[in-house]
């Protein structure tokens, strides 16, 4: 477990989801959010002013709009007004930031939110704003194309995979979390999953720049989060697109006995910026339904699996207890 | 608050208008550099970077740390884009403190930038999402309704705005990177130039510029190994904190938020502040518009309520008063909006560092003060600050 010795111990003790829906049924942001925020507080039953921190993640270019997160902020109760910051990331970047402030010591709970209206807008147009503006934005690649080069890669280098990616249906949906430092997290949840190991790594943004039959950040990420320190149950993998699974299995170090997305994964609902936070949530709901005792989540950015987060869950009094001072 | 904190590097662009002359990998990179040397580093030190800017239809790139983490040296390193309104800079450098005091990292890079000669701000800014109608107003329209009831509740002269703008525009003229250098500038120019958002005049506005700031954030053992180095001594975080509140809230006071006032409060506590008149020597507070020098008077406890205007008309806050207030020119000069904040933030450091060259405020560097650094966004809504000193808290 490099790098959490000394750590505070953390735990997920709540997570929510939305009925994710392929099609716009009209609801906003807003909409999404505020049912999940009542149903992790409802689970826990912390009130609003127990919360000592508030992270979300989102993107402004999904609905076209500036500020989407700024709606949504309307409806978590932010009054009296609440300490809080946003990312614009996938909301698993928003647990890490969180993660990370839990551990100053004078805040012991967070709540972790994601958004993504993925039926309103062309994923592939704004997937292609987020590469070089210079370069390679104006040939409009998209989302799917990028992905094609790596499976293309991958394909050639062995793989089993289908070199002509299909994306998930696009999706509008949201996730939330509660993070609780090990005083609290015992007293709101009967089987915490307790966060062991969180790294993620970003690598250069040209591919090819990279080796798209690796992904180092993945397994500089997993290395970091000890995800070979034990057995693991179950993961969570943000696959959005099937030839990525063979690769991360590979570059977490997962064994063949690993069930993996059994939550049905991202290419079942992909409510983009939420699902992410949706691989923590289902690797920890494996655990809080006593189904686990160990599981991986894995969050990805960018093209061909840019920037990876990996995150370790574990049960018992004994993880809540090697995460501590 | 953790474990101690330093700003151990600080690095700024040349704001303008334009910079045709960079990419926007070349514009972060220009602050990120100039920040590692300041810190006598290199990209191989840092063990993270945290990149802000304001709404990713500022230059039409979204999500661009991306596409600049190459430019940043953030390769196998964690990455962060934080993006919380125009208290972003403001915001990713605590994001970036947090992992700091957290005991995460040693060293943490924090980059914010905007280039705003990419688009047009006043349409960026302007929602126009499919489910709520759009005020099409861009910033100066959505405040103007608010000054107009400060203005209102506070029984203000109609001057002190335009006081602000001189006084602010005159403090730029000492500072290197400032947009806006207007050396002829005085009341008569001010009150003579168009009006926008009654009672926001064209000179009592900020501009819209291009630029960057980088700021290195280190442990106590990487400040210690910085300053051996550099002979530069480190601005310790004394207190930092951010707040948030509803912006559709009825009844919220949007002229003086509460949020503004519960962060300001956070950080006075940490800080060991009672006084903030006598206990800050300079303020690098976000006024984007010159009425909003009264308002935050009042709002972060630098004057009692409805008395804030009186400090700036006594000259209080001009860089030969007791609590100079922006000695850089603050954002009416320069306001690249992703990184205003942030270098307010850097500004406040620089000061108690005595690093501030011709605008430094003598007060500040004499080790024993503290330097307020400030920002706001959204709705009068998103506040973040922290209070610096030489002195190690």
């Amino acid at each position: 477990m490099t790098g959490f010795h000394g750590r505070r111990g953390v735990a997920v003790v709540a997570f929510a989801q939305s009925e994710h829906s392929f099609s716009d049924l009209g609801w906003t942001e807003a909409d999404l959010v505020m049912p999940l925020v009542n149903e992790v507080l409802a689970t826990t039953g912390l009130r609003r002013s127990e919360i000592g921190f508030t992270c979300s993640g989102s993107n402004d270019y999904l609905v076209g709009t500036p500020f989407s997160f700024v709606a949504a902020l309307d409806t978590i109760g932010a009054w009296p007004p609440i300490s809080e910051s946003h990312v614009e990331q996938d909301a698993a970047w928003a647990l890490y930031e969180a993660w990370v402030r839990i551990q100053h010591g004078d805040v012991d709970t967070a709540l972790v939110y994601g958004f993504g209206k993925g039926t309103v807008g062309d994923y592939a147009g704004i997937s292609s704003l987020s590469y070089d503006p210079y370069y390679i934005a104006p040939l409009m690649p998209g989302d799917i194309g990028m992905a094609g080069l790596q499976a293309r890669a991958l394909k050639d280098a062995g793989f089993d995979v289908d070199p002509d990616p299909t994306p998930p249906p696009a999706t509008d949906g949201a996730a939330a979390v509660i993070l609780a430092a090990a005083d609290v997290a015992r007293g709101v949840c009967p089987r915490p999953a307790w966060i062991t190991g969180l790294d993620h790594r970003i690598e250069p943004h040209s591919v090819g720049a990279r080796d798209l039959t690796r992904s180092a950040s993945t397994r500089q990420a997993a290395l970091r989060a000890g995800v070979s320190a034990g057995p693991v149950d179950f993961a969570e993998l943000h696959t959005r697109f099937e030839h990525e699974e063979p690769l991360l299995r590979r570059e977490l170090g997962l064994e063949e006995d690993t069930v993996v997305n059994a939550s049905g994964g991202p290419r079942k609902a992909d409510p983009i910026m939420a699902t992410g936070l949706i691989r923590i949530g289902e690797a920890a709901a494996r655990i809080h339904d006593g189904s686990a005792r160990r599981t991986v989540a894995h969050a990805t950015a960018g093209p061909c699996l840019q920037h990876n987060l990996v995150c370790v869950l574990e049960a018992g009094e004994e993880a809540g207890e090697a995460g501590e001072d | 608050m953790g474990n101690r904190c330093a700003v151990i590097g600080v690095g700024q662009t040349q704001y303008r208008a334009k910079r045709t002359d960079v990419s926007l990998a070349g514009l972060v990179r220009e602050a990120a550099l100039r920040a590692l040397d300041d810190a006598g580093l290199t990209f191989a030190d840092i063990d993270s970077v945290v990149l802000g800017k304001a709404p990713d239809m500022f230059e039409g790139v979204a999500t661009p740390e991306l596409y600049l983490a190459d430019a940043l040296g953030a390769a196998g390193k964690p990455m962060m884009r934080v993006h919380t309104a125009g208290s972003v800079g403001g915001s990713t450098a605590l994001v970036g403190a947090s992992q700091v005091q957290a005991g995460v990292h040693d060293r943490v890079l924090v980059v914010a930038f905007e280039k705003q000669s990419e688009s047009n701000a006043t349409w960026a800014l302007s929602t126009h999402s499919p489910f709520s109608a759009s005020l099409v107003v861009g910033a100066g329209g959505y405040f103007a309704p608010y000054i107009r009831a400060y203005i209102r509740r506070s029984g203000a002269p109609g001057n002190i705005g335009m006081m602000v703008a001189v006084k602010d525009r005159l403090n730029a003229l000492r500072n290197p990177y400032a947009h806006l250098k207007i050396p002829d500038i005085d009341l008569a120019m001010v009150e003579k130039s168009m009006m926008l958002w009654d009672p926001i005049r064209y000179l009592e506005t900020c501009p819209s510029s291009d630029g960057a700031v980088a700021m290195v954030l280190g442990s106590e053992r990487a400040a210690a190994a910085a300053t051996a180095v550099t002979g530069r001594r480190p601005a310790w975080v004394h207190g930092a904190a951010m707040r948030s509140e509803p912006m559709g809230m009825a009844g919220r006071d949007s002229v003086d938020p509460r949020a503004g006032r519960d962060c300001a409060a956070d950080v006075y506590r940490q800080a060991g502040v009672t006084e903030p008149r006598r206990q800050f020597a300079a303020a690098e507070t976000y006024v984007p518009f010159s009425w909003y020098e009264p308002m935050w008077l009042e709002n972060l406890g630098f004057a009692d309520k409805g008395a804030g205007w009186k400090l700036t008309e006594s000259g209080a806050t001009a860089f030969d008063g007791d609590i100079p207030w922006n000695p850089s020119g603050g954002v009416l000069s320069s306001n690249p909006i992703g990184a205003s904040g942030m270098i307010r933030f850097a500004e406040a450091a620089q000061q108690v560092r005595g690093q501030a060259g011709e605008h430094q405020v003598a007060a500040a560097a004499d080790g024993a003060g503290l330097a307020l650094g400030h920002a706001y966004g959204g709705g009068s809504q998103f506040f973040a600050m922290w209070a610096v000193g030489a002195a190690k808290p």
